[in-house]
């Protein structure tokens, strides 16, 4: 109940592709069991390849896009070039751990793509900075058990991007459907070498 | 009221200059010319380490020192504030950098932070500037370059091809502007550097005499395990012999 976790609900999701990679959320605010708005965007892009979503209590979740943000500028003004997706998944890490004894109450997902070559990373972390990499999905938010079940029974490697997209919108479509603090629309990002794709999923509004 | 006078040494004279700068930068011109050179494979870092005395242990006096895996550093003028430099320098590496990105930073990054320790010293009252001229050398993964830059004791720092600091700096960057070329390889390198060093060594021109590292290629057999994709550091410093086989082939 008093849970800063599931407070304000939202889920996120990251897959793996062939030469790509694709990131969701739903798009839910709400007070507990009370919905509050259909347009709260989780994902935030750092740079051209690389994306963030973060689920978890909403003010945390502002907060936390703003700082990350923000340090991500600042590396990009002092190194001149983007952050790698494994060096933002660092610097995301050791943000969280700084607050190990009271720590932000979020779940972060970092999906990208490497400079040089393009390769495909996405990874996870609990609300203190542990670094869950992975190879196929990663998912995060008050709809976990569901998300895992359907990726489970969804998920296969190697799928090129159009695939992917379907894979990770009915992934997510049908694990918020039965959370009731997640839902309330969703969005898709597919990021490939040379271009990213924005898309809005209606859902329904109950 | 003792903290009035405790003002920064280093203020400004009516002519605009910070004399106590320009003292520090003789300091380095009394210092054993140092040479550093970059090519496209390696960055070679050489001096020589003087003993005035023969009783001396010369073996166990480095100067050149090992920063990070990929980056070593060198300098000309007062011996203890390198070492100060160096220790600063190995920790900057770590908590400014290798504990919140999980890797070691690139050499300008490395070398803006030694440079602003330095310009520091030029602005904090009741110490004295760095007596040392560095130079920087080392290799950036990101875009997989060498690198090599000099700091001065203002907080300066530029970019070289190739460059040398302390006593005959002068006559050496004469020489090195005749022997640098674009298609530079490692080997040349080490040889162009001896033989700018040659030049201004007073005593015997040997390898227990000279101090010499080189940051090129991943040793891996330098990292103390194997079975992994890690690689190696790219520092390593030259044995003496290994200089003197290179000093025969002059």
């Amino acid at each position: 109940m008093s849970d800063p976790f599931s407070l304000n609900g939202g889920a996120a999701i990251a897959m793996i592709g062939k030469d790509c990679i694709a990131i969701a959320s739903d798009l839910r605010l709400g007070q507990q069991s009370l919905g509050v708005s259909n347009n709260f965007d989780k994902i935030v892009e750092i740079n051209s390849k690389n994306f963030l979503a973060l689920t978890g209590l909403a003010t945390d979740v502002l907060t936390l896009k703003e700082l990350i943000k923000f340090k991500t500028n600042l590396y990009k003004l002092r190194e001149e070039r983007d952050i790698e997706p494994s060096t933002l998944a660092n610097l995301i890490s050791s943000s969280l751990y700084e607050k190990r004894f009271g720590p932000w109450f979020i779940s972060p997902i970092v999906g990208g793509l490497s400079k040089k070559d393009n390769k495909p990373f996405i990874c996870g972390f609990d609300s203190i900075g542990c670094i869950d990499y992975s190879n196929d999905f990663i998912v995060s938010g008050t709809a976990t058990d569901q998300l895992y079940g359907m990726c489970e029974s969804l998920y296969e490697p190697n799928l090129n991007p159009e695939d992917l997209f379907e894979t990770i919108s009915q992934a997510l479509l049908n694990a918020v459907d039965r959370d009731a603090l997640s839902g309330w629309g969703a969005v898709v990002y597919i990021i490939t070498k040379d271009k990213i794709v924005k898309r809005v999923l209606k859902t329904r509004q109950d | 009221m003792a903290d009035r006078y405790s003002f920064s040494l280093t203020t400004f004279s009516p002519s605009g200059k910070l004399v106590q700068i320009e003292y520090a930068l003789n300091a380095v011109k009394q210092g054993v010319t140092t040479i550093g050179i970059k090519c496209d494979n390696g960055v070679v870092l050489a001096t020589e380490r003087k003993s005035n005395s023969t009783l001396i242990k010369n073996d166990t006096n480095t100067k050149v020192e090992y920063i990070t895996p990929n980056i070593g550093m060198t300098y000309s003028g007062m011996g203890p504030d390198f070492r100060v430099l160096v220790d600063k320098a190995r920790k900057l590496a770590q908590t400014n950098y290798k504990r919140i990105y999980n890797e070691y930073p690139p050499v300008k990054i490395m070398v803006q932070e030694i440079a602003k320790v330095m310009q520091e010293s030029t602005q904090s009252g009741g110490i004295r500037p760095f007596g040392v001229s560095l130079l920087v050398g080392g290799y950036d993964d990101h875009n997989e370059k060498f690198r090599l830059y000099q700091v001065d004791p203002s907080g300066s720092y530029f970019p070289w091809k190739a460059t040398a600091i302390g006593k005959t700096s002068n006559s050496a960057k004469t020489f090195l502007e005749k022997r640098w070329n674009e298609n530079l390889q490692l080997e040349d390198a080490i040889h162009v550097a001896l033989l700018a060093l040659k030049e201004s060594v007073d005593g015997e021109l040997i390898g227990e005499n000279l101090d010499i590292a080189v940051i090129s290629d991943p040793q891996d057999q330098l990292l103390g395990f194997k079975g992994t994709t890690i690689e190696g550091p790219r520092f390593r410093k030259l044995t003496a012999d290994e200089i003197n086989d290179t000093l025969d082939s002059l």
